[in-house]
């Protein structure tokens, strides 16, 4: 048997409060295609981190070719011969395809001058081998986002890599182009390339891999030979977690419908978008990142225009123009991220709570300090919100305690509509239900909740109902006591489900 | 045409135009209200302007460098004014006394070596503190202007060499000296950017600095070489003008750094980095001067020079914004 080109024994990462990467192990063998598999937030890019020397593990060594190695840094993991495909694009739009692809090692000439001759021959040649339609000298900006995962592809072919990972790197790209992608891939491998390939997509998975690893909560589940497994199988180790969290069974009297969408549409980045949300419930939005949920969210609160569709609230037809807007006509947004755009940090909690109604509270031309703290004390007792004080920065409170200072902003401007995108990021386990109990309180109360979720435990626990949307599209809708796990996550993978959209 | 070709012709070609349409109005205006019976637009007048142009058009070029490396240097006006008064003050220094002539390229090199060394200092700084660019040369430029003070209180400083003035009012093939010196250093600067590896790394180092990081290029020395190049062309801007005139005062050179920054803005460089070109800053070096000289010649004062240079500059970056929404679905802010 020949030796792994890289091989993970052990490997621990912890973050306050959360234990990211629990003893992974796992080897690639040159010409393999080693597929890491997991839900999001198993720990599949904290992982690529520690590989690519972002992070420095706690625990357990990276070994290369028979020699424990310690990378201190992206430079030193690409030195080495690992070589990383972002999902992100790590491009600079300004500059020309060859010099992206080159970026850091510009071939020279005498005085320091750029040799243009040989970096386009270079760059044309590995273009070439892409089958792209842009030649070298174009700039990157002026390219579609698919042409620019392309050329972050082509990094991967200008140095002698040993391990190539690529992280999503289908995301964006047509039927096409992922041919060529895969035709890269096999060259790849025929030169001894050992490719860590992460995505979610099972179709790809089952086409291109050898292996299959699988992570869940940051633990190593095993590894699986792709010709000796199925898709359920698979499915059943990402998330196969008994659920504790009990299937949300009971149901609230559901009153009117307080939000319609019909047909709407963004641009590429959702279409065709219809769904009603009505009192009392709470719609789950299941989906892969970039499927365009927090995309509709933005719109609905005003951030985005829409290129088609109508929104009705109660009934009545409304053209949401911007946020203030948004907060007039009822809805209200809690964002995805909760430290950016969800809470001003160095304020204290009071001062957070009220800042979407400060303009109310005055008393001649000073703030109503007492107003504002009889709000802050209102909701820190509907929502428990554990802090000494409403003088506390809010950056010192833990995360489920931020969290509910964002919701209880919300809930002091009396919205119809509540959305809430990614609730429990980075919240630990306890919270978590927490703010699950708190959402289905609150929709009893007869609010209208939107959840948004990357996370099937979350989206079954509090929906009523879960919208499926893949790519920009709603694949299914399924009411809690039909839906199933393996349908959920063939709907999210563009896999049919049972309806094609 | 491909879509959004248009709008990228409009913002490349666009300070062009600008001029053109300024040199038509001032030569139309000018006939109607001009003082002089001159026309605006005769051939010397040109190249006096070109002239003109070169103590801001010079640092500029420099300024484009360290703007697309994704920094603002605020400190050249000071280190314009410590160069002028080293230039002067070491050619009347007695252990040069035998030198005779060649005091001259002496006194050159001091000076420039001297910005250089300024610049640097500024660079090294910026790289090994991490403090923004902006708040470090804000620094530097109270802290050059008051060792400009401290040199000589209030007073001017002043030398006058007949040999460096005879020099420095020469014409070569119709054109000044200092007209040269714009041109010489346009033409390495724009060499610099599009055709060494330093340049190039700028660029990308302004445009994505993670990327640029990822790749392996080292950011700090890339940033420090171009503050010692843009203390070095304040420097030479200095020397150029100085050798002429002789004197400086301790406020010469204040307000040059906001002249210069507009003038790269205007010519198109992005203030974040990453995008720019020498071309496009020389021509908003001319248009600027073109504006100041045409508003002279139809008889308005300095304060609406000002005035009305303002009103353009923000004119023009809302016109670029406008130009570079990526389409109706970009989230609003």
């Amino acid at each position: 048997m020949t030796d792994p080109v890289l091989r993970l024994e052990g490997i621990v990462k912890t973050f306050p409060g959360v234990r990211a990467l629990d003893g992974v192990s796992f080897s690639v063998l040159p010409g393999e295609v080693h597929a890491l598999m997991g839900e999001n937030g198993a720990g599949k890019s904290t992982l690529m981190k520690v590989l690519g020397g972002i992070y420095q593990p706690d625990g357990g060594e990276i070994v290369m070719g028979g020699e424990t190695v310690v990378m201190s840094g992206p430079l030193e993991a690409k030195s080495k011969g690992i070589v990383f495909i972002h999902q992100e694009l790590s491009l600079a739009e300004e500059l020309s395809v060859a010099e992206n692809i080159y970026l850091g090692e510009l071939p020279r000439k005498s005085f320091g001058r750029v040799d243009w001759a040989r970096l386009a021959e270079q760059t044309n040649t590995i273009l070439k081998k892409l089958n792209v339609g842009f030649d070298a000298m174009t700039r990157v900006g002026d390219l579609s986002i698919a042409n620019q995962q392309m050329v972050e592809i082509a990094r991967a072919l200008t140095v002698d890599a040993k391990a190539v990972i690529f992280d999503e790197p289908t995301a964006s790209l047509t039927d096409a182009e992922k041919v060529v992608l895969f035709e890269v891939i096999a060259d790849l491998q025929k030169d001894g390339v050992g490719i860590i390939y992460i995505s979610h997509r099972m179709e790809e998975i089952f086409k291109i891999t050898d292996r299959i690893s699988v992570l869940r909560d940051g633990q190593y589940q095993g590894t699986v030979e792709t010709t000796g497994t199925d898709e359920e199988t698979v499915t059943q180790m990402m998330i196969g977690r008994k659920l504790d969290l009990s299937r949300n069974a009971a149901h609230h009297e559901l009153g009117a419908v307080a939000l319609e969408v019909r047909g709407l549409s963004c641009g590429d980045l959702y279409r065709d978008v219809s769904f009603t949300v009505r009192r009392g419930e709470v719609v789950g939005f299941y989906g892969l990142v970039g499927a365009g949920r927090t995309e509709i969210a933005e719109t609905l609160f005003g951030l985005r225009v829409p290129s088609a569709g109508q929104i009705l609230l109660d009934g009545e037809e409304v053209h949401i123009h911007s946020p203030a807007d948004a907060i007039g006509k009822g809805i209200s947004l809690v964002p995805e991220d909760r430290k950016g755009q969800g809470l001003v940090l160095g304020m204290n909690c009071r001062d957070n709570m009220t800042l979407p109604q400060v303009d109310d509270l005055r008393a001649g031309p000073f703030m109503a300090e007492g107003a504002e703290v009889a709000i802050f004390d209102q909701y820190r007792d509907r929502l428990d919100i554990r802090t000494p004080g409403w003088r506390q920065k809010v950056g010192n409170l833990s995360g489920g305690n931020q969290q509910k200072i964002v919701i209880g902003k919300w809930l002091s401007m009396h919205p119809n509509v509540l959305i809430v995108d990614e609730p429990t990021r980075g919240i630990d386990v306890g919270s978590k239900s927490e703010i699950h109990k708190l959402l289905r309180e609150l929709a009893a109360q007869g609010y209208a909740v939107i959840v948004i979720s990357s996370e099937m435990p979350e989206v079954l626990h509090v929906s009523d109902r879960i919208i499926a949307m893949y790519s920009g599209r709603i694949m299914r809708t399924f009411t809690s006591d039909e839906v199933t796990e393996d349908s959920l996550i063939q709907a999210i993978s563009g896999l049919g489900g049972d309806r094609e959209a | 045409m491909q879509p959004g070709a248009l709008s990228k012709a409009l913002k490349s070609g666009a300070i062009w135009g600008f001029i053109v349409l300024e040199l038509i109005f001032f030569s139309v205006a000018g006939e109607f209200l001009s003082l002089s019976d001159k026309a605006f637009m005769n051939w010397e007048n040109m190249l006096l302007l070109l002239k003109q142009s070169a103590p801001i058009g010079i640092i500029a070029m420099g300024m484009t460098m360290v703007m697309v490396n994704g920094n603002i240097d605020l400190s050249v006006g000071a280190t314009f004014a410590i160069a002028a008064i080293v230039l002067l003050d070491s050619m009347t220094w007695p252990i040069f006394a035998g030198l005779g002539d060649w005091v001259i390229p002496v006194a050159w090199l001091l000076a420039l070596l001297v910005g250089t060394a300024l610049g640097a200092l500024n660079g090294l700084i910026v790289w090994k503190t991490g403090v923004d660019a902006f708040i470090v040369t804000l620094g530097s430029m109270l802290g050059y202007r008051g060792v400009v003070f401290m040199f000589n209180g209030e007073n001017p400083t002043s030398h006058l060499n007949w040999t460096l003035v005879d020099f420095a009012e020469a014409e070569f093939l119709g054109l000044a000296t200092a007209s040269w010196f714009l041109l010489a250093v346009t033409l390495v600067i724009w060499f610099l950017t599009k055709h060494t590896v330093h340049g190039r790394n700028a660029y990308a180092i302004g445009d994505n600095r993670d990327a640029a990081v990822n790749a392996g290029i080292r950011v700090g020395p890339h940033m420090m070489i171009n503050f010692a190049i843009i203390g070095f062309l304040a420097a030479l801007s200095a020397v150029v003008f100085y050798s002429e005139s002789g004197s400086v005062n301790p406020n010469d050179g204040q307000l040059y750094e906001l002249w210069v920054i507009t003038a790269v803005v205007l010519g198109g460089t992005k203030i974040t980095g990453g995008a720019g070109s020498v071309i496009g800053t020389f021509g908003g070096v001319i248009a600027i001067q073109l504006l100041r000289k045409g508003l002279g010649h139809i008889g308005a004062d300095t304060s609406t020079v000002n005035l009305v240079i303002g009103c353009i500059l923000i004119a023009v970056l809302f016109l670029d914004r406008q130009l570079n929404v990526k389409g109706k679905e970009e989230l609003k802010v």
